[in-house]
């Protein structure tokens, strides 16, 4: 029974972790944009939740869509203005440039909300946990996973069996020829770079609780964002899926067996896999 | 011939306008603050200086007919700044004394610089216990972690807690608290068993769940300030706070700086500490009250105290040698005592390090807003570190 609830808390970290790195996994694997200030987009969907409850009053479960609508609206917009002139560019232009953004955001968030670690308080139904079966469950745990369940079927099936997701993966194929045909690249990588945007906006809010919140936090977190894209490979959304759950199974049930190294199981298990699959658990073969 | 005379006048005035600004700058007493100002210790900075900067206003900025003048500098928390702002200070500015050092290993990469330009270094946060011993020219006021956590283990033992469960991030502080609270737990006939956590922990699920099986009578925390409230949040999601796990740790956990934020979460947790701001006496409800005054509405807490406090101590000092610095200061600092916000306090003259009392409280909702209530003291506690 307790090993049952070692494993909804490990997959309820693994989903946060997910959701935190879909949105990178999009722009990276799908439109081959290296974008590390990703988690600062993150890190504004916290802020945005944490400054619409405390100033504004809103409820919790409100600041969800709000956060991911207003990360997404300064997606495109940043993607308009400064992402699009360096999608020709060279992956370590990319890098030096984001990297920049992440460092510009971290300084200003400390400039306008302080470097201390911020709170939300959880609507009351949200609180505390309940037993199934003998298992107890945290009730936050639980809707954390229901949500980023749902989110990543969402997103798998939008990818593979919508005209929008077969027009996008025709755009990055070949962006050339898929102009040609009439489809409408530009306004295909804004939709979907606002969309990574927002994704990592939500997952900044469900990340409060579980992970904090505070000025470094893009910085913190780009190591297990990285991980898990690098290990579930970047061309499907079942890989990250697959390999966050994973990680986060495997860092909670590290850390409780074997206490001593636990923070090291994360990247022992990285190595590993890398080994033994270089392209990531689900690439597609190389051609 | 009138311009010639304007001309001539302005000079003058002119000149005698350097020489009152050079005559005031020969004779303020200058001091060096530095404290992390930006990054993510700057609420520490902001703390400290607020505090320096009311001792002044309140009593007086002028030492034997000289102005003191305080220049801060902004570390942010790297030991190399730290280094590199001390030296100028010393060298460029030739101020008297330094202080600040919000962290360990700030004040260690000063403190040789402090014995070479023989100025007076006052310590006014770091807590590792070795830190007076690196150079003789530090004074400290505000805490060591031995001196929380020595009496604290002893209280517990002989307030019926018998196994304690110590739960302690894995860097330099952590790892003290676990050391001087276990052997003083075991001492007083208690056991402890220990758990280092990582210091970049996001998720505490499994240690707590670890907790929940070893059901120990009390869990001590040590984690750096900030993730304190999520740690609290997740021992309370998981219910331990219900399951008869009495959650203690020295007052890092619940800083009066970020109390009132946790919520509900905070309520019951007992601690030990050299300051809250909820302290019983005139002194501090003048202090909380001023500083407050002064900081729209922030409250003070225990960075703040020792801040006015190193204050105190480094005028009292320059009184008594009117005015010089030098090794001359630091024996004037030895031995002063007086009454703090905090309570009695004096600076050991053999360590010069604080000697107070240590309290033991518990977080309460007072008027609205969530406290440290005092409700036991041990009183003038030296460093128990020393001389083993």
């Amino acid at each position: 029974m307790k090993l049952l609830t070692l494993l909804v808390d490990g997959i309820a970290y693994g989903m946060v972790l997910f959701v935190l790195a879909s949105g990178l996994s999009v722009t990276l694997g799908l439109m081959n944009v290296i974008n590390l200030a990703h988690g600062a987009f993150a890190m504004a969907g916290g802020y945005a939740a944490v400054v619409l409850m405390q100033k504004a009053g809103l409820p919790f479960i409100w600041t969800l869509p709000a956060a991911f609508v207003l990360t997404a609206l300064a997606g495109a917009v940043l993607e308009r203005l400064l992402y699009r002139p360096i999608y020709a560019k060279s992956h370590l232009d990319q890098v030096m440039f984001s990297i920049g953004l992440v460092f510009m955001a971290v300084a200003g968030i400390d400039y306008l909300m302080g470097s201390t670690q911020q709170f939300i308080q959880l609507p009351g139904w949200l609180q505390g946990r309940f037993d199934i079966a003998g298992v107890a469950v945290g009730r936050y745990r639980l809707f954390v996973i229901v949500l980023c369940g749902l989110l990543a079927f969402g997103l798998q099936w939008g990818f593979t069996r919508t005209r929008f997701g077969s027009r996008l993966r025709a755009a990055v194929d070949d962006a050339r020829v898929a102009r040609g045909l009439g489809i409408p690249v530009h306004a295909l990588f804004a939709f979907t770079f606002a969309l990574g945007s927002g994704l990592a906006g939500l997952g900044g809010v469900l990340g409060v609780e579980l992970l904090g919140l505070d000025p470094s936090f893009p910085l913190k977190f780009m190591i297990y964002f990285l991980v898990v894209v690098t290990v579930g490979g970047t061309s499907t959304i079942t890989g990250p899926f697959l390999a966050a759950m994973l990680l986060g199974i495997a860092d909670v049930a590290g850390k409780y067996f074997i206490p001593q190294v636990g923070a090291f199981i994360i990247y022992a298990l990285m190595v590993v896999l890398l080994l033994l699959r270089p392209d990531g658990l689900f690439a597609r073969q190389r051609t | 011939m009138k311009k010639r005379t304007f001309l001539g006048l302005g000079g003058a005035a002119l000149a005698a306008m350097l020489a009152i600004g050079g005559a005031q700058a020969q004779d303020a007493i200058k001091i060096g603050l530095i404290l992390p100002m930006t990054g993510p210790f700057a609420s520490t900075g902001k703390q400290i200086s607020a505090a320096v900067n009311l001792y002044l206003q309140e009593k007086g900025a002028t030492v034997a007919g000289r102005k003191i003048e305080v220049i801060l500098k902004d570390d942010t928390g790297v030991a190399d700044v730290t280094k590199r702002l001390a030296q100028e200070l010393i060298v460029n500015d030739k101020v008297t004394a330094i202080a600040g050092f919000g962290l360990t290993p700030l004040a260690l990469a000063t403190a040789p610089l402090a014995t070479q330009g023989k100025t007076p270094m006052v310590v006014m946060s770091a807590a590792t216990g070795i830190i007076p011993d690196t150079s003789p020219y530090i004074v400290r006021t505000s805490q060591v972690v031995a001196q929380i956590v020595v009496p604290f283990a002893e209280w517990a033992a002989k307030n019926n807690i018998k196994n304690v469960m110590t739960l302690v991030s894995n860097y330099g502080p952590g790892i003290d608290v676990e050391k001087f609270f276990s052997e003083a737990f075991f001492a007083a006939g208690g056991k402890a068993e220990n758990m280092r956590v990582p210091l970049q922990n996001p998720d505490f699920s499994p240690f707590l769940q670890r907790v929940a099986d070893a059901k120990p009578e009390a869990l001590l925390v040590f984690v750096p300030s900030g993730v304190g409230a999520q740690f609290m949040k997740q021992f309370v999601e998981r219910g331990l706070d219900k399951s008869g796990i009495r959650l203690i740790a020295t007052g890092d956990l619940t800083d009066d700086d970020i109390l009132n934020g946790m919520g509900d979460v905070a309520l019951g947790v007992v601690t030990a500490h050299h300051y809250s701001a909820a302290h019983d006496s005139p002194e501090n409800k003048a202090f909380v009250a001023a500083f407050r005054k002064a900081n729209n509405g922030l409250r003070p807490n225990f960075m703040a105290v020792s801040g006015y406090d190193g204050m105190h101590a480094l005028v009292e000092g320059l009184k008594k040698t009117n005015g010089q610095g030098g090794e001359a200061l630091v024996n004037a600092m030895k031995g002063l005592s007086w009454t703090s916000p905090r309570g009695p306090i004096s600076i050991d003259p053999e360590t010069r390090d604080i000697v107070q009392n240590v309290y033991i409280r518990k977080v309460e909702r007072v008027g609205g807003e969530l406290y440290n209530v005092e409700f036991a003291t041990i009183p003038n506690v030296k460093n128990p570190a020393r001389g083993k």
